[in-house]
């Protein structure tokens, strides 16, 4: 029996069967059960170990469909549409998962269903009248008979909130029968849509879609030292060890890094970490671990560090490529890329930016930032009409006539028109709202000034009123 | 006097410059123009102001310019002198809106020469570093005798390493240069002279 800490008291949180026949239950309190039973055998629960222990099973269980993943925190959730027949039918992969599963020492219970929920419930609830009668390997419903199935099952087999079942007992309804039979108006308004929700997606009136978590092959590596270190370049010297180790995993999985995490566990059991980003998939040792150097030197190893992790976080697929040495384009541009990488991990990859074409007419809206890091130069510039050199927020200069004003003010600079040459009448773009051209269309004027400023002033006929928006030089 | 404008004029590398006045954004885009490859041009922290893609492209081709911008005064100077000494740009542009020290100024110089880069830095009106090669003030003209529409004023007001000057120049965009353009009294003697 295993116990864990659970709402203020040790409490039971799995048992075997012989324990459940002696009348203990799940969640009951330890205390409890060792008053009844002295000689019990006990240890703690530990749900990290679970938790692999089950992400290996899913990776096992991948030999029955390919859509295996780990459901809450005691269960497996295989997707068998269209895999049972390559196990001779449902009946025969359900004995077969069942054998592989008591030869390994564990007793199962699992459930085939049409519905996900009708599964669980079927699985966890189902089968406590089977365990006496006789083997059984699981319970199969038919297609389209998911309610009937449930019908003799407790509320709690909806996969509910304690609350409610709470409330629901207090009422007296303890069958998903006896749910089913309430008019859903009543249902709905005092128990809110939840609960009519899971029951539909149950019977399968409701779409329940499955999301499997594929858990990913990681990239990690960690050294424990026999001394302590301190010195950043030992430190230095250590990750760019790990990192060979690293690359070359990555190597056979054709995988780059896209970012990776160094923690450093220090004498005091503490950790410090450091993170980088690179601007493309890699998996350079060399150049991954000159990044890291600015953040170990701002690390505080306090007194030593005795073991130190390295690990990818996001990894990205990078082909293997040909190698060349006249290629100098490559060259140049890993530079650059290491560049963007440099500055990324400084101020952050959303500040390094390049601009890419986008279609729109509106002026501020003809191109897109992008991060450098996430996109390719592009090539496709079209000139759209002149444009200024530089735009701005309009600025209002208060003027309201239809045609360009002579003499203005803008920036506290007065300003005397010599030639206007336009309009270029630009209309807002009706299907998407946007704040900034709430005043309507715009007549553009590129205008020059006896100062010397060319300025790109718009006026906005339909609520008179004149704007800076951009300057040429 | 042509002879003397390009001598300085496209920068010369190694070295970093300034450029001051409401031209100088031109100024850069207009070394951009005449230079090669990839581009960095660093900001402080989005401003309201920026440069449209749209305006540059007659200038150079803006896939090559990539935008870095830094929190603070002391992010795009560090980005600056990273950038600078890297070698895998030629040319770095930065816009400040505070005044470069001497040892800022003197730290970017020797970046730019470990680099093989040019740097060039547009400043607020009235400052710069002493360790800059050249300074330029900047700004667009109008000129009622000359149709041309992209006249610019470009004065040298700081060489470290010849003499100053001032020129009238244009920015030619179909063939990517800049044309020198005599000033009006000249070029109503070489027009007595022709007549």
């Amino acid at each position: 029996m295993l116990t864990h800490f659970h709402k203020n008291a040790q409490r039971i949180y799995c048992l075997n069967r012989k324990a459940e026949k002696a009348g203990l239950s799940r969640d009951m309190s330890f205390a409890d059960a060792r008053a009844m039973y002295p000689d019990l055998i006990s240890d703690l629960a530990d749900p990290i170990g679970d938790l692999g222990f089950l992400r290996v099973l899913v990776r096992w269980a991948e030999r029955y469909c390919p859509f295996a993943g780990v459901d809450g925190t005691n269960g497996l959730l295989l997707d068998i549409s269209g895999a049972a027949h390559l196990f001779g039918g449902e009946q025969a992969m359900l004995d077969d998962l069942f054998a592989r599963f008591q030869r390994a020492g564990l007793s199962p219970a699992i459930a085939i269903a049409d519905t996900r929920g009708a599964a669980w419930a079927m699985s966890r609830y189902g089968q406590k009248s089977h365990y006496g009668s006789k083997q059984q390997s699981g319970a199969i419903i038919e297609a389209g008979g998911s309610l009937p199935a449930l019908a003799n099952l407790p509320v709690a087999a909806l996969q509910l909130a304690d609350k409610t079942i709470h409330s629901l007992r207090r009422l007296g309804i303890s069958t998903i029968h006896d749910l089913s039979q309430i008019p859903r108006v009543t249902l709905t308004r005092r128990f809110g849509a939840s609960l009519l929700l899971q029951l539909d997606r149950a019977s399968g009136a409701q779409p329940d879609p499955i999301e499997l978590q594929k858990h990913q092959v990681g990239f990690a590596a960690r050294m424990t030292l026999p001394e302590p270190i301190g010195l950043s370049e030992d430190v230095l010297g250590i990750v760019g060890r790990l990192m060979h180790a690293i690359c070359k995993k990555l190597e056979t999985a054709h995988m780059g890094a896209r970012r990776l995490r160094l923690s450093a566990q220090r004498v005091d059991q503490n950790t410090v970490y450091a993170e980088i980003g690179l601007a493309r998939p890699l998996r350079d040792a060399e150049r991954m671990t000159n990044l890291f150097s600015r953040s170990v030197e701002a690390m505080d190893a306090g007194f030593g560090i005795e073991r130190i992790r390295l690990e990818v976080i996001e990894a990205e697929s990078l082909k293997l490529t040909q190698i060349s040495h006249i290629d100098k384009k490559a060259a140049a541009s890993d530079a650059l890329a290491d560049l963007i990488s440099r500055i990324g991990n400084r101020v952050g990859f959303e500040n390094i930016v390049r601009y890419l074409p986008a279609q729109s007419h509106i002026p501020e809206k003809s191109f897109l930032v992008a991060a450098a890091a996430y996109s390719e130069a592009a090539e496709n510039w079209h000139p759209a009409g002149e444009r200024p050199l530089s735009i701005f927020p309009p600025e209002s200069i208060g003027a309201t006539g239809a045609s360009p004003p002579q003499y203005f003010r803008w920036r506290n600079m007065p300003l005397t028109l010599v030639e206007a040459i336009g309009p270029e009448r630009l209309l807002p773009e009706w299907w998407l709202d946007n704040s900034d051209w709430r005043s309507g269309m715009r007549d553009y004027w590129r205008v020059q000034t006896k100062q010397g400023r060319r300025l790109w002033l718009f006026f906005t006929p339909q609520n008179p009123n004149w704007f800076v928006q951009g300057e040429f030089a | 006097m042509a002879q003397e404008f390009f001598d300085i004029f496209p920068l010369c590398s190694r070295r970093s410059h300034e450029a001051v006045g409401p031209g100088a954004i031109s100024f850069a885009a207009s070394m951009v123009g005449i230079t090669h490859g990839p581009v960095l041009w660093i900001a402080e922290q989005r401003q309201n102001e920026h440069l449209h893609p749209g305006g540059l492209i007659q200038f150079c081709d803006p896939g090559r310019l990539l935008f870095a911008y830094g929190k603070t005064h002391m992010d795009v100077l560090w980005i600056a002198e990273e950038v600078l000494r890297s070698k895998s740009v030629s040319l770095v542009i930065a816009q400040l809106s505070t005044d470069i020290g001497l040892t800022e100024g003197r730290r970017l110089q020797l970046a730019a020469e470990a680099g093989r880069a040019t740097g060039l830095f547009l400043l607020p009106q009235g400052m710069g570093s002493n360790a800059a090669e050249t300074r330029w003030h900047c700004a667009p003209i109008h000129d009622c005798n000359n149709s041309d529409s992209t006249l610019f004023d470009w004065r040298c007001i700081k060489n470290k390493s010849g003499t100053t000057g001032q020129w009238i120049v244009n920015w030619n965009d179909t063939a990517h240069h800049i044309n020198l353009v005599a000033q009006t009294g000249q070029r109503a003697r070489q027009q007595a002279q022709a007549g």
